[in-house]
């Protein structure tokens, strides 16, 4: 029997490999992964090892109590005279004060816009103290005046900077942003010859200019590192420091600060790992689609064979057995070469991202993943055809005819009660009635969802393509390839559900972006009365800001009627991380938001009092004269007292306070200026002059509303640029779908493509017959994912409607082209097929038996 | 053979004509210097043990195969040396097919298969035509059924109206009884005698079957790739006589097998 196995395997080694091919790409993405965590881990891992190397233990202020994820620490700075009792510590060798943080911009010197090493990549600015083991001056000298800077390699690289040239930063201060001019004195870089760390761009003044600059005065660092004399442990020494210290300050050995680190950095990039993941699932649930088809035909063609096997005595289990030996094989070769093309998908992402230092290595659970998950799935998916050719009774063998197409109904049943049941899920988990399991449960829905789609297709199919075919039936070839089409439902159904799936999901995501967006535009317009917008698109830890002088300045211009300024902040309340909103005239930002007091009066906020909108109150349980105890990310919690309560709108919702609390904000400086102008104001006019106001600050931009509404979509362009990329994929795994079925329709038809060449059909004829087959079933997969998709994206927009989805858009454009899209795939997918019919024998297939 | 043949008489011609498949020592010879010469308006049958070569004749008179040596024609056109593009156009438009498997696409109803060659050189019919070659094989009724729906005999006739529908110099018909009862059997045979009586339609059959065989104008026996004999208006008996004189002659060792 196991003979009879391969032997069988490598008479179709063409019709296997393609649809192995699926189950390949899916492997690859999971194998990618794994390695590409571990690249990245022990890249990291040895990079802060790095970083830390020369720093034994270091000595920080405490974060504040709720404070406790990395990104909403803000460290208050360590006093000067604190040096001096580290360095008393037993077997402290040296205690230095280090000014760093992350907030010293660079410009370009050629367009004035920010210069970083990469989206969210940190902006240092310190104090420089000299070489040490893992900082090495590589021309130039230390900064001595005030004036000068050294800077690394790698933001020398960006701006294409030299020494004694100028070099212009945007420095973020406590008394707000300013931008300065200084002088380039040195260059360094970092032992192991790398430019940077991870990307980020440093700049190093003196001690006095780092300090006033970034913390406004002198005598103020961010921390104290430590090296340990000669034989002292740091363990040891951090416990002494600790002591010395005390609990205000935080005392770390190196290692630890590593591993800190590196775990950050680590989560910080698991979004390629989920990418990567994803990517998988979808080419793994198509490759099912496919394996699936693919066994089916090869059962069916070989009918008569294994009814014969039955008939020689062979039992049902062992037909099962042989064919599930069949996918066992596949699955294993899948997974060797996926598991191979993914070391090299996650080695070339490492090292794109440049994290590729540790080498590239193979861990032991991607070795794992990828097996489990090839050969698993391939199994599955064959299992049905498996159990079909076991049931293959003996007296197939003898029959003459092909059996007559099974009956439609109980498929047709099955399918309408798994799409029942996967579009329930999806609504429990749209509804947010699945609690923690709301993710999963949505992602469940969608795939029973489409799953159930895929078991409705075939009897859809028939009149479907029948319809579809119509387009292209103005000649006898195309109207042959039309009732090719339609022949086998079932073949057709599946191969066609495999780039339904891909597109269904494209089309769901684009409906539910391009609606998102739509909302976001009908918001602003009915909720936003404003002119002229003052905001920047944040980018990494540090947001935008301007200075508060702007908004003064602003005021007094001819034209101008209000101004609202918002600093915003993410505060602690009763320990859970809560966004805030302060604003220097509470009465403007109502105004201009559409907002109205319900309770209490919403139009004036004084130290210590806050307002806010009526779903808060009703969900805290809050009335006019409560106190809310808020602590900010420089300040511990304090009361507040609830001035006011007003009616929730699009635009303004949560917590306000006055603009004086904005002190102890992360970003002290305003975010956001909405300006609204009077009657006879040019906004054109009126935005010039702000531009002007603006003109030092390149990461701020003045927009008016039309402009301001696209700055906020814009984000979703490009998370649709990405689903886009999703789809590239899942498409080309539908089209090795295609491909299959088509040259196992041929392989089928051998004798009447025979027949068809001997009594005058030409070459081209020929192609163009099973073009039009091909892309009959490409359209008929592509128009069932549109239809799916829209369902799928209109119905999460209806369930989210309270969550802001106001409006419901399709996105026609993007559905046409992924239609033609799909005409295209078809056309491509026929290529080979058609080759293969083209060169065929005639007196072959003829005396084909 | 007859000794004057004017050009407008040949429906098809073989001269000298050689089939080489192979070389070295696979070298299998099909065909050795056949020359035949087939008149138009006359039921030619084909008659020889398998491996003879007669399949190979009627191959290569139909440019469904191409000729080592010699040349053949159809009509006056010569099939030598022409592109895979205009043998095929020759195809379509001057030779008809009669297959032993039938071979007429489930997909479509009979009246589709019949006006199958038809539809794919985007010519209409010729309706008067049509309904004389329906009523010849006895099809007016069935025009709607799908080939599936039909029995083996009333497939064969729409295989044979399919190709008589365009009207080709050439009928060639591999074995057109050889899937069918005798009865069907008889059926077709009678329709493809009286297409040449009536029609005037040129037909070449390749044939085992001495019953079929007595239907044609002309027998032609081959052997090993030569032409070794030939009849003309015979009897299924002086067939199956000759085809035993033959076998005494020579080694043919399954007169009656497959294909």
């Amino acid at each position: 029997m196991l003979r009879a196995t391969v032997k069988s395997l490598l008479s179709r080694k063409l019709r296997l490999t393609l649809s192995a091919m699926a189950v390949v790409l899916g492997v690859m993405f999971v194998a990618g992964a794994f390695v590409l965590t571990d690249t990245i881990g022990r890249s990291f891992d040895s990079m802060f090892t790095t970083a830390f190397s020369t720093i034994d233990v270091q000595v920080v202020s405490t974060p504040r109590a709720g404070q406790d994820s990395q990104d909403t620490v803000v460290a208050d700075p360590v006093p000067e005279r604190l040096v001096d009792t580290v360095q008393d510590v037993d077997g402290v060798a040296t205690a230095t004060g280090v000014v760093f943080v992350d907030g010293a911009k660079p410009l370009s010197p050629k367009t004035g816009k920010i210069l970083s090493g990469g989206y969210g990549m940190p902006s240092f600015g310190g104090n420089w103290v000299g070489e040490d083991d893992l900082i090495q001056l590589r021309s130039g000298r230390s900064p001595t005046a005030d004036d000068e800077v050294v800077i690394n390699a790698g933001l020398a690289g960006l701006g294409k900077f030299a020494i004694d040239g100028p070099i212009d930063l945007l420095v973020t201060s406590p008394d707000g942003q300013l931008k300065q001019t200084f002088t380039i004195v040195g260059i360094f870089g970092y032992s192991g010859d790398r430019d940077s760390l991870i990307g980020e761009t440093t700049t190093m003044f003196t001690t006095a200019t780092a300090q006033r600059l970034l913390y406004g005065q002198e005598g103020l660092f961010s921390e104290i590192d430590v090296v340990a004399a000669d034989g002292q442990s740091p363990t040891a020494l951090r416990d002494r420091i600790r002591q010395a210290v005390g609990p205000s300050y935080q005392v770390k050995t190196g290692e630890e600060l590593a591993e800190t680190q590196s775990d950050a950095m680590r989560e910080g990039l698991s979004f390629i790992n989920y990418i990567l993941l994803g990517f998988a699932g979808i080419a793994l649930f198509v490759g099912v689609f496919i394996i699936l088809n693919t066994f089916s035909i090869i059962v069916a063609q070989r009918m008569r064979e294994l009814a014969l096997i039955r008939a020689l005595g062979a039992s049902r289990n062992q037909i099962l057995a042989a064919v599930l030996a069949e996918a066992l094989v596949i699955g294993l070769i899948a997974s060797v070469v996926g598991l191979g093309a993914g070391v090299g998908i996650g080695w070339l992402i490492a090292a794109f991202f440049d994290l590729s230092i540790a080498g590239i290595g193979v861990p032991a659970n991607a070795i794992i993943a990828s097996f489990a998950v090839g050969i698993i799935v391939t199994v599955v998916a064959a299992f049905l055809p498996a159990l079909r050719a076991s049931r293959i009774p003996p007296m197939a063998a003898l029959q003459e005819a092909a059996t007559p197409d099974r009956p439609l109904t109980r498929i047709t049943l099955g399918g309408g009660i798994i799409t029942l049941g996967g579009a329930t899920a999806l609504l429990i988990g749209l509804t947010g009635r699945a609690g923690d399991q709301t993710l999963w449960t949505i992602i469940g829905g969608v795939l029973v969802t489409f799953i159930g789609i895929a078991l409705l297709t075939p009897v859809i199919a028939r009149p479907a393509v029948s319809l579809l075919g119509r387009v292209f039936a103005w000649s006898m070839p195309g109207e042959l390839g039309r009732r090719n089409t339609a022949r086998n439902p079932r073949r057709t159904a599946i191969t066609a559900a495999a780039l339904m799936v891909g597109v269904a999901l494209v089309t769901a995501i684009s409906t539910i972006f391009s609606s998102a967006s739509a909302s976001i535009s009908d918001t602003l317009d009915k909720d936003l009365d404003a002119h002229l917008i003052v905001s920047g698109l944040q980018a990494s830890q540090n947001a935008p800001t301007f200075s508060p002088d702007v908004l003064t300045d602003a005021r007094a211009l001819a034209d101008v009627d209000t101004v609202a300024a918002c600093w915003y902040d993410v505060a602690r309340w009763n320990s859970k991380p809560t966004f805030v909103t302060a604003t220097d005239d509470v009465a403007a930002l109502m105004s201009i938001s559409g907002a109205s007091a319900a309770e209490g009066a919403v139009d004036r906020l004084g130290p210590g009092q806050v307002v806010l909108d009526d779903d808060t109150a009703k969900d805290r349980d809050l009335a006019v004269g409560s106190t809310v105890e808020l602590g900010f990310s420089r300040s511990d919690p304090r009361p507040f007292t609830v001035v006011g309560i007003y009616h929730e709108t699009e635009m303004a919702s949560g917590l306000v306070v006055s603009a004086e609390e904005a002190t102890d904000f992360r970003a002290r400086d305003p975010q956001l200026a909405l300006i609204r102008l009077d009657d006879e104001g040019n906004t054109e006019a009126v935005r010039d002059q702000v531009e002007t106001l603006l003109a030092d600050n390149p990461e701020i931009s003045v927009s008016d509303r039309s402009d301001y509404v696209d700055q906020q979509t814009s984000m979703f362009d490009t998370i649709l640029t990405f689903i886009q990329v999703l789809l590239a994929l899942a498409m080309l795994i539908a089209v090795l779908g295609v491909i299959n079925t088509l040259v196992l329709s041929i392989i089928e038809r051998t004798r009447e493509l025979g027949m068809l060449r001997a009594i005058g059909l030409s070459r081209a004829q020929t192609t163009r017959m099973i073009t039009v087959e091909s892309v009959v079933i490409s359209l008929f997969g592509a128009l069932l994912g549109v239809g799916a998709g829209a369902g799928l994206g209109a119905a999460t927009v209806e369930a989210l409607r309270d969550e802001g989805f106001t409006t419901l858009t399709f996105p026609v454009s993007l559905m046409v082209a992924y239609l033609v899209l799909a005409g295209i795939v078809g056309i491509i997918a026929a290529v080979f097929p058609a080759i293969r019919a083209v060169r065929l024998n005639i007196l072959n297939a003829i005396a084909y038996e | 053979m007859s000794a004057t043949v004017t050009d407008e008489d040949i429906a098809a011609r073989a001269v000298d004509v050689w089939k080489v498949y192979g070389s070295g020592e696979a070298e299998v010879i099909a065909l050795r210097n056949v020359s035949v010469t087939l008149k138009r308006g006359q039921f030619t049958a084909i008659m020889g043990p398998s491996g003879s070569g007669k399949s190979t004749l009627m191959h290569c008179l139909a440019g469904l195969d191409t000729v080592t040596r010699g040349t053949a024609q159809i009509g006056t056109t010569a099939l030598t040396g022409l592109s895979d593009r205009a043998l095929t156009t020759l195809r379509r438009d001057k030779v008809g097919f009669i297959f032993q498997q039938f071979n007429l696409l489930p997909t479509l109803s009979a009246k589709e298969n019949i006006l199958l060659p038809l539809s794919i050189a985007g010519t209409k019919p010729d309706q008067a035509w049509f309904r004389q070659v329906i009523e010849a094989v006895g099809l007016s009724d069935r025009l709607e059924h799908r080939p599936s729906q039909l029995s083996g005999g009333q497939q064969q006739r729409v295989a044979c109206a399919r190709a008589l529908a365009s009207r080709p110099e050439v009928v060639f018909a591999d074995e057109p009884t050889g899937n069918l009862d005798s009865r069907s059997g008889t059926e077709v045979l009678g329709f493809l005698r009286n297409s040449v009586r009536d029609f005037g339609q040129t037909i070449v059959m390749v044939t085992h079957d001495p019953n079929a065989a007595a239907y044609a104008d002309r027998v032609i026996f081959l052997a090993d790739g030569r032409i070794v004999d030939e009849l003309h208006d015979p009897t299924s008996s002086d067939v199956l006589d000759k085809l035993k004189s033959l076998d005494a002659a020579g080694p043919a060792d399954e007169p009656f097998g497959a294909v």
